[in-house]
């Protein structure tokens, strides 16, 4: 795989925006970098149109990117600088959050 | 007679709306408490009040049935006590324990509808955690509720309406569909004929779909077994195997799902009767045709008591509550009588259809069987199928509860919802028993995780408990 490759595979958006871009934008953090979401996103879509994980789990540390979608699998807790645990699926995005995905302290 | 509470309804999805509208009607004031920051449930889920796209664009051929069921909410909303963002967590002693934007807080009732709905049934396959990865409902609100397609070039897994429903929906909507893989054959589909021809309109439309799916170049494939996703921190491509081998396909993400199964937690906690229903291969409540439960006061309906779909969700919900007007003192009008006694003929044509549906859309009852000992069942603790085997093999437990006891699956923070279906497939499939030999797994409260802060101590108690 080539570095640009695996950037990708990494970093890359896992979600594609469809329609309704013309939203004002909301600024929050994401492990500490500044990203932009749009007034309606869920936590969850902001941060999944910027990367490609919202958690690590605590038993195998592998990445987990939501599942359900509608607040059922409980598997789409992120946690802010603040420690506060949003579900990211049912939670809106609002201006100034500042988001972990946990990068760094997965074991 | 003044009842000395409101009827309380849980959920506002087709049938909590067309509940609360028949309540209303007769001079009811109910009270709604849903999950959901805007009414509709999942079907007709609405997206933020800002989003620009049309309901034909949204909902497609329902478009008509949601705006219907979204005029209804708004007609009443003077004449309800309409409390969205609101979690039901716990029911006891007549009260219901909520919560709501982070507090916690307790309703009395006397009369309750329980209409909770439903989230699809999931049954894993090597993968199913890497990102990328969700469900057919789940690619379906991100769609809808966030105009997001869940990748760039997108598989579609499983069986069951959904399945071709959300490709249409991702092709149309501008996606990248790579392919629509069925667990069905064919030959299935041919066989439920007679059976779906009970409601020739959505017979047609799922026959449309499949159609409009072939016509655009999508390619859909009957008799399939998922292998293994491909791919570590996200979602490379799918290996898939049928009649003629294995294959693979390059894909960004999966939503895959087998039908959807009942939201049934707060009925067990309100101590309804349950049956195992063969049809649809799961413990319900039991109701009579009119949605009573066998607990007095207590009345169920939409796919929260039994999948049946959004236009059977209105009329039970309906239905539902002109039972409970008759319970309580209404004496019904000519009108009331004729207006139940046709919505149970549709609920009656509903079941036919049903009938046919689980024959075209069968459970992969090979499931079990296939899942190796490395798959993770649950994807909250990461248990596998390996260890609920060695767990039935050591212990002896033949039972669901049992198993959950000694190896936690059904314990974590989904409590079952996501493992529950496949768990018990497994401790059926490994002590050679049908699967409602295994049991039911029991809801517990809190129904969902509720913060440590708002929770009262005595739930506090119960959870420290459990872990």
């Amino acid at each position: 795989m080539s570095d640009e490759q695996a950037a990708h595979a990494a970093g890359a958006p896992l979600l594609r925006r469809l329609a309704e871009t013309g939203r004002d934008s909301v600024a929050f953090t994401l492990d500490g970098q500044a990203c932009t979401g749009l007034v309606g996103d869920t936590v969850l879509t902001a941060m999944l149109t910027h990367g490609a994980v919202l958690r690590y789990t605590e038993f195998s540390g592998e990445a987990r990117a939501g599942f359900c979608m509608m607040g059922a699998c409980q598997d789409c807790w992120v946690v802010t600088e603040a420690g506060q645990r949003l579900r990211a699926c049912s939670t809106f995005i609002e201006a100034g959050m500042r988001l972990l995905s946990g990068k760094g302290s997965a074991p | 007679m003044t009842p000395q509470h409101p009827p309380v309804i849980v959920g506002a999805g087709p049938a909590g709306i067309r509940a609360a509208q028949a309540l209303v009607r007769h001079g009811r004031r109910p009270v709604i408490l849903d999950e959901a920051p805007r009414a509709g449930g999942q079907i007709y889920r609405q997206p933020p009040a800002h989003f620009q796209r049309t309901k034909k664009t949204l909902y497609g051929f329902e478009a008509a049935r949601a705006d219907a069921v979204h005029g209804a909410m708004a007609d009443i909303i003077d004449h309800v006590d309409y409390r969205p963002n609101t979690l039901v967590w716990n029911a006891e002693g007549g009260q219901l324990d909520l919560l709501h934007q982070g507090r916690t807080s307790s309703i009395a009732y006397a009369q309750l509808i329980v209409a909770t709905g439903a989230t699809d049934r999931v049954l894993p396959f090597p993968g199913w955690t890497t990102p990328g990865v969700y469900t057919l409902g789940g690619a379906q609100v991100a769609l809808k509720f966030q105009a997001c397609a869940i990748g760039s070039q997108v598989a579609f897994l499983g069986t069951g309406p959904l399945l071709y429903l959300i490709a249409y929906q991702y092709a149309r909507a501008g996606a990248t569909v790579a392919a629509v893989l069925d667990t069905a054959r064919l030959g299935d589909q041919v066989a439920a004929l007679p059976g779906l021809a009970a409601q020739p309109a959505l017979l047609a439309k799922g026959m449309y779909y499949v159609t409009w799916l072939r016509a655009h170049g999508i390619t859909l494939h009957g008799g399939v077994r998922p292998i293994q996703v491909l791919g570590n921190t996200r979602v490379e491509g799918l290996r898939w195997a049928d009649a003629r081998g294995e294959h693979a396909l390059a894909c960004d993400a999966i939503g895959f799902g087998y039908a959807l199964r009942s939201e049934t937690q707060l009925a067990d906690i309100l101590g309804c009767r349950f049956r195992f229903d063969t049809l649809q291969r799961a413990w319900l409540p039991e109701r009579d045709v009119a949605g009573r439960s066998s607990v007095p006061g207590v009345y169920l309906a939409g796919d929260g008591a039994g999948i049946m779909g959004a236009d059977a969700a209105e009329w039970a919900g309906e239905r539902a509550a002109l039972a409970l007007l008759s319970d309580t003192g209404h004496t019904p009008s000519v009108a009331d009588t004729a207006r139940a006694a046709r919505l149970e003929a549709q609920l009656a044509t509903t079941t036919r259809f049903r009938t046919g549906l689980e024959r075209a859309f069968p459970f992969p009852a090979e499931w079990a069987a296939q899942a190796s000992d490395e798959l993770i069942i649950c994807r909250c603790e990461e248990i596998t199928v390996g260890d609920l085997r060695r767990t039935a093999a050591t212990t002896g437990a033949t039972e669901i509860n049992r198993l959950k006891a000694l190896c936690r699956v059904g314990m974590g923070r989904c409590q079952g919802r996501m493992c529950a279906v496949a768990a018990s497939e497994i401790l059926a499939h490994c002590t050679g028993r049908p699967v409602e030999q295994v049991g039911r797994l029991r809801g517990q409260a809190p129904i969902k995780p509720i913060p440590f802060a708002s929770a009262p101590s005595e739930v506090l108690t119960q959870q420290q408990e459990a872990a």
